[in-house]
């Protein structure tokens, strides 16, 4: 989606010279995405992967021109890297880190409202496998191969269910516009709804997959916002029938704390704003083609 | 991280919040002793366990005589306490906390959480204390007020001085009682927690506000700079084998089934429960290995499912992204000759070179159940466990 990222976009990376931000920089260039430099305070100067190294994002933005980002830095330092992206001018900011303390994310969300709307940096994650949109760009760390190109979106807090649901569709010969990973932390950069905003104006998605789990009101957010505002059909799965109550399930967000939260109460809300429901992890491709038959 | 109701009062008293006098112990002998110590008439014994509602589960004592104290104590140590929030296997009593009995004349609640809708820190308040917050919001209702506290700026003391006149507290009060509050908002702000409830919160007859019972957690993602909150960890309180997967980097659960499950991403994970409960399977387990799924974490992943004597089937679930389904096969192998498996496995790969790495599996001498989509795997896997 050319509201997030295009074959255009000018990417660096922060962390560059670290061992994660080297390995996915380098799969990121392989896939065609216009990498055009990363940064390391210290490095400045220097060359890494054929590719300019700066001190800081001001200095790579003013050389290069480069208008999105994304973080391979520790959990420690990704919310100072976050807020030095936004200050520096990047549109687009994906967070891949696991493990940033919720007051830092609050930090950086408080830091971003001092932008008017128009200069605000949209930020992707944490903990999160990134964007793609399959034959343009990829900003994260998926296997981008396994997206095949097409018309519909994707948003999901998981990585892994993210790609399931792609080889999903191409098994069925249906191709992906963008696909977002929001990330499985309990406060994250962009929202279901965020996204799912933005896939309602983008002329190159048709239906938007939104691939859910448990705790939080994100989903219910999404759906009652879908309900009100959005004429493309929405599908949605959401994982966790299974899982117990008050017990955190691997993402720091996945946890049941409050009516709304546990996967068969989304999925009863969901409904009723009139989302279809992939009633198992199996068929998201399937419902998926069977509502696009409808259309 | 939870912690205990007797380091989270400390805690708190760090932040300008009444406590009861008290003491912990470890020993019938001391808790004598500590009784004396602290004075008074009449004292409570308290087990120190990570859950709520030990009153019911008798793990609160009152005492009238120093010796009774010792005998209560005597009584809860070592002992395994249940509660509606331990599940059945309880949590073992090792340390009782003696606090000097305190007349109450009302019960409040506070508590403070992460509001994820506004992304603020949110104060949650009621007359009612003493209940669950949980059976508040469906007994009395009308009870409650909340007061959505913006980070960046901090708990103003009007925000505190509504609550507390919002609780009725009578006018000599407000001033501790909004002091009170506050404390407990410095508390959560500035260590990193992400739960602070105060339950009840009581004025005593003597006019004294005071914390009697106080539960805190704190975010898991911020102990790297909070080392004296990360000390307060007491593993006596946790699984045995979510404790073995934590210092391993894995991300695991225990749960009642008997499908082992090694998965690699949380939402995977949780799907693939999901796929075994339609099937008409119970997942003995979650266990996210990362999305990476490296051979080591393979290797940690199948010793730790097989600890759980529950475990009558083991399904492994990799979707290979970054990393190959070849070396995943490689790691699966690997990690099946340094251990034995006794139940039937049930594996299913995909994503990148998922040709390759079947062929791994099927060219090895592993003896294994091969599965294509997540459907297929879960039925063969609750297949296998009725042959």
């Amino acid at each position: 989606m050319t509201v997030l990222l295009d074959k255009n976009s000018k990417i660096i990376i922060q962390g560059f010279t670290g061992k994660m931000g080297s390995f996915h920089a380098d799969e990121m260039i392989k896939y065609g995405s216009n990498v055009v430099g990363g940064v390391t305070p210290g490095k400045g100067g220097s060359k890494h992967l054929d590719l300019p190294v700066y001190n800081t994002v001001k200095d790579a933005v003013n050389e290069t021109g480069a208008d999105a980002s994304i973080l391979f830095v520790p959990p420690a330092f990704a919310a100072d890297s976050a807020m030095e992206a936004a200050d520096a001018g990047i549109k687009i900011c994906v967070a891949i880190v696991d493990g940033i303390p919720s007051h830092d994310m609050i930090r950086i969300k408080r830091y971003m409202r001092r932008y008017t709307k128009s200069s605000k940096m949209t930020l992707v994650g944490p903990n999160c496998a990134g964007i793609i949109s399959p034959g343009k760009s990829m900003l994260g760390i998926m296997p981008g191969h396994i997206y095949k190109e097409g018309r519909i979106g994707i948003i999901s807090r998981s990585g892994t269910l993210g790609y399931e649901a792609a080889q999903q569709l191409k098994n069925l010969n249906i191709g992906v516009s963008t696909s977002v990973g929001i990330g499985g932390d309990p406060i994250n950069g962009s929202s279901f709804r965020d996204i799912i905003k933005k896939f309602e104006t983008d002329d190159e998605t048709d239906a938007i997959l939104m691939i859910g789990e448990i705790g939080g009101p994100q989903e219910v957010a999404a759906g009652e916002f879908a309900k009100e505002n959005m004429k493309k059909p929405v599908i949605a799965y959401i994982a966790g029938l299974t899982a117990p109550k008050g017990r955190v399930m691997g993402h720091a967000g996945a946890i049941v704390s409050a009516y709304g939260e546990s996967a068969i109460e989304k999925v009863e809300i969901l409904k009723e704003c009139g989302i279809t429901i992939s009633k198992n992890p199996s068929v998201m491709g399937d419902t998926v083609k069977s509502v696009l038959e409808k259309m | 991280m939870d912690i205990h109701e007797y380091q989270a009062k400390k805690i708190l008293s760090n932040f300008g919040v009444t406590i009861p006098r008290g003491g912990i112990v470890y020993s019938p002998e001391n808790a004598e002793n500590k009784a004396r110590e602290i004075g008074g008439s009449r004292w409570v014994v308290k087990a120190q366990i990570h859950s709520g509602a030990r009153g019911k589960a008798g793990g609160i004592i009152v005492c009238n005589t120093p010796l009774e104290v010792a005998q209560a104590t005597d009584k809860l140590l070592g002992k395994k306490l249940v509660t509606n929030q331990t599940g059945p296997e309880g949590k073992i009593v090792n340390r009782i906390y003696i606090e000097e009995a305190t007349d109450i004349e009302k019960e409040l609640y506070l508590g403070l959480v992460f509001d994820r809708s506004s992304e603020s820190i949110m104060v949650v308040a009621s007359t009612e204390g003493g209940m669950s917050v949980e059976e508040i919001s469906k007994e009395k209702p009308e009870t409650i007020i909340r007061s959505k506290i913006e980070v960046a700026v901090g708990m103003q003391n009007f925000q505190a001085r509504e609550l507390a006149f919002g609780l009725g507290i009578e006018p000599d009060l407000i001033r501790r009682a909004s002091d009170t509050i506050i404390g407990c908002y410095k508390a959560f702000s500035e260590l990193d927690a992400t739960m602070v409830e105060v339950n009840p919160l009581v004025i005593s007859k003597q006019k004294q506000i005071l914390a009697l019972d106080c539960k805190m957690s704190f975010d898991n993602n911020a102990m790297f700079r909070r080392s004296q909150v990360s000390e307060l960890r007491d593993k006596t309180q946790e699984d045995s084998k979510e404790i073995f997967a934590s210092d391993r980097g894995l991300n695991y659960v225990s749960l009642d089934g008997n499908i082992g499950n090694i998965i690699n991403g949380a939402g995977l994970a949780m799907a693939s429960m999901d796929m075994i409960k339609l099937a008409g399977g119970a997942p003995a387990n979650f266990l996210d290995v990362g999305g990476g799924a490296t051979p080591e974490k393979i290797v940690k992943a199948f010793k730790l499912v097989t600890m759980d004597e529950k475990v009558k089937v083991i399904l492994v679930n990799i979707f290979a992204g970054i990393n190959r389904c070849d070396w995943v096969a490689e790691g699966i192998v690997d990690a099946l000759k340094k251990i034995e498996i006794k139940v039937p496995l049930v594996i299913r790969l995909a994503g990148t070179n998922v040709e390759k790495g079947n062929k791994i599996l099927k060219e090895s001498k592993i003896n294994y159940i091969e599965a294509n989509t997540l459907e297929d795997a879960a039925n063969k896997a609750v297949a296998a466990l009725n042959k």
